[in-house]
């Protein structure tokens, strides 16, 4: 057993790393101000190879594992968990079209995803299908040119700002075996945009409802098989929950740090406020939930890249205790901030309700926890 | 034209630097170590010199410990085509001399035979700004030190050297010793492919002996201490006793 990251993956982490201070985290605040990433920042996250991260070499993509994945997003979300999680589900879109998108639509998708001169969205959420995703609604219906849609994606990242839209849709019956994945492009016909959200956290990256109104597609679209979709939909899950795991690991890393600095300068009672037991002692425990959490993430990466069978439920665990330990931590590092830390200006409020929502989306922790307890049930003897 | 471009292994410009209980210098046992970021923007500059058609091959060399190959991965995954590891010291602690460093590179430079040796215009770890210009006085070459701006046309490169209240633009004939300041350029990041690719590209290993070269240290360090921490101010009551004060310390 091994615990040690290569020395090329250490490359990697202090690459991410060093593009995110110098690139996201000065212009992180303006941007959750304005609403919105600015486009001319992915070309130059695409020219780092971050398009693309486990996008196989064949295809253009950098090819790498999920544990290296998650090195990237950890590193990144030091700098802002919003603008890494966005990149996060363009990389799971990416990888669906890699593994399952026909020559076509690898040439007209992927390629310029990869460069990430177009970003991608995930669409498999609906007003009234969340947790029970399978149960979604949205129809395509299949004619002579093509499929064409129409129903209602909600809670769409980069909905009304990306180029281009995965969308898990039925084709057929009831059920996860009715569905199919297309692509929409921006601009279809049928296409539009409900009003932005107002979130708590995540506020750099626009998210709205997408709406299909006899949209119509071009069947060459269809990515893979009819009635498959569902299963392309979970199996990108299980690395999206690795990522955003890892985003809320790189920001608790950050708060972490920033409080060790901050606990030094800040006086009360005459000394400073890391001289206080009781505060050296939450240090202390934050420092150890954190170690805990990024070993436990590792593992499950790990798990994902060999193939173990019991993957998905590592997955499922690392993403509800890294996601949890998260909020945790940047929530104690506002209380060590007293005041201040409730202030945007010392940058720990951000974090607290940026990560929030990882605890929400990609799966709840209430169904994480589901799949763990199935998991544990069956396998009783 | 093969340009070759010296790095060097030095303490990461991030990390908080603490002295060795001894004073004999700079605690470096499991601190973070980078690529000297003045030879960051020297194999920079030779890439670029690579990307414009006007070099063929850029070659980097470190001398130091066998970690050094880690800052040598860097410069490959960059951009530069191979490494040469030279092997001068097993105690990350002991520092290889500028002049032991530059006879070194003078005997590099007679294996590889570069037209053009850019490299950092000093070390952060120790200032020491020697290097270039006694490689420089070794060979009998040219040296443009200090360069902002260099510009390789031929027999003759143009160079913009960053001294004292101004710049100055001087022309040399090749082959040169350039060394890098700060804004010569900015340094880019490897991307994933390059970063994986690097692996796979050459790196030689030598070892100082090969060359025939004592890196015996010749300077002996006497003291290595903090600064000292910053201490308490105080209020003043008027220009004249600012003034009185600061003569007092030997300030002005
Ligand atoms: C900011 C943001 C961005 C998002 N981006 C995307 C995106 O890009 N693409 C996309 O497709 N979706 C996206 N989502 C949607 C997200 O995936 C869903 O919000 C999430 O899956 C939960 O669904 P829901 O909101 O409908 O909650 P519900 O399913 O209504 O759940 C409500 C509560 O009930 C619990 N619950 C539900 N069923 C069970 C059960 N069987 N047992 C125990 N508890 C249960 C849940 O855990 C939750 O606490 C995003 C959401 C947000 C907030
Ligand atoms: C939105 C907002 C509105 C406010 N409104 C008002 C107002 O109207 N009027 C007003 O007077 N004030 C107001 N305050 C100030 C508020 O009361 C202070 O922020 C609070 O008392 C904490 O002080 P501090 O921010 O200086 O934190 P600090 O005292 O610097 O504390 C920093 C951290 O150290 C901990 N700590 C400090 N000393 C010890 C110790 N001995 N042992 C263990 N832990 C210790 C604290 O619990 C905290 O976690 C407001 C603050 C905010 C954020």
């Amino acid at each position: 057993m091994d615990f040690a990251l290569t020395e090329e993956q250490t490359a990697i982490f202090d690459m991410a790393r060093a593009f995110g201070e110098e690139r996201i985290a000065p212009n992180a605040r303006a941007w959750e101000a304005a609403g919105i990433i600015p486009k001319e920042l992915w070309p130059e996250i695409g020219a780092l190879g971050f398009g693309g991260i486990y996008v196989s070499e064949d295809s253009g993509g950098a090819g790498l594992n999920r544990l290296d994945a998650t090195l990237i997003f950890e590193a990144l979300s030091m700098s802002c968990p919003s603008v890494a999680a966005f990149l996060s589900i363009h990389n799971m879109c990416a990888k669906m079209l890699d593994a399952f998108g026909s020559d076509d639509i690898k040439a007209r998708f992927l390629t310029p995803a990869i460069s990430m001169d177009t970003v991608l969205s995930y669409c498999l959420t609906e007003p009234g299908a969340g947790s029970d995703a399978a149960a979604l609604k949205t129809r395509a219906t299949r004619s002579n040119e093509g499929y064409a849609l129409t129903g209602t994606k909600a809670f769409i990242s980069g909905g009304g700002y990306s180029d281009a839209y995965v969308v898990m849709c039925r084709t057929g019956d009831d059920g996860p075996k009715g569905i199919s994945t297309v692509v929409v492009e921006d601009g279809t016909e049928g296409l539009s945009f409900g009003g932005l959200e107002d979130k708590m956290g995540w506020r750099s990256q626009p998210t709205r409802q997408v709406q299909f109104d006899d949209c119509k597609i071009p069947a060459s679209n269809l990515v893979g098989d009819e009635g498959e979709g569902f299963k392309y939909a979970m199996k990108g899950l299980d690395g999206g929950r690795l990522n955003i795991s890892a985003c809320s690991l790189g920001a608790a890393q950050a708060a972490l740090n920033t409080t060790l600095q901050y606990m030094g300068e800040r006086k009360a009672f005459g000394k400073s406020i890391d001289q206080f037991q009781a505060l050296q002692f939450r240090l202390a425990d934050m420092e150890i939930e954190l170690q805990a959490a990024r070993i436990f993430l590792r593992q499950a990466a790990w798990k994902l890249d060999q193939g173990t069978p019991d993957a998905t439920q590592f997955c499922a665990m690392a993403k509800t205790f890294v996601t949890e330990v998260g909020s945790r931590i940047v929530n104690q590092c506002l209380q060590l901030h007293g005041g201040y830390g409730y202030l945007a200006d010392y940058g720990i409020e951000k974090l607290v309700r940026d990560l929030r929502v990882h605890e929400i989306l990609e799966g709840t922790n209430e169904i994480m926890r589901m799949i763990v307890s199935r998991q544990l049930l069956s396998d009783r003897t | 034209m093969k340009v070759l471009v010296p790095v060097k292994r030095v303490i990461d410009y991030n990390v908080k630097v603490r002295v060795k209980s001894d004073g004999s210098g700079v605690d470096l046992a499991n601190v973070k170590m980078s690529m000297n970021p003045f030879d960051e923007i020297a194999v920079e500059e030779a890439i670029r010199l690579k990307e414009a058609g006007k070099a063929d091959e850029v070659i980097v060399v470190s001398i130091g410990v066998k970690q050094a190959q880690e800052t040598l991965r860097t410069a490959l995954a960059m951009g530069a085509d191979r490494a040469i590891l030279v092997i001068a010291a097993d105690d990350v602690h002991q520092d290889i001399e500028p002049l032991a460093v530059a006879k070194i590179l003078k005997a590099v430079v007679e294996a590889e035979g570069p037209g053009l040796v850019i490299a950092g215009k000093q070390a952060i770890d120790n200032d020491m700004n020697a290097t270039g210009q006694m490689l420089s006085a070794l060979l009998g070459w040219s040296q443009g030190t200090f360069a902002s701006e260099l510009d390789v046309d031929g027999d003759t490169a143009v160079i913009t050297r960053e001294v004292d209240g101004g710049l100055q633009t001087i022309k040399i004939k090749m082959p040169a010793i350039v060394t890098a300041d700060l804004r010569l350029n900015e340094p880019r990041y490897a991307s994933l492919p390059n970063i994986m690719k690097a692996k796979k590209k050459p790196l030689d290993e030598k070892t100082a002996a090969d060359f025939g070269v004592d890196v015996t240290p010749r300077l002996e360090i006497v003291k290595t201490t903090e600064p000292a921490a910053r201490s308490a101010g105080i209020k003043v009551g008027s220009v004249d006793e600012l003034v009185a004060k600061l003569k007092e310390v030997g300030a002005v």
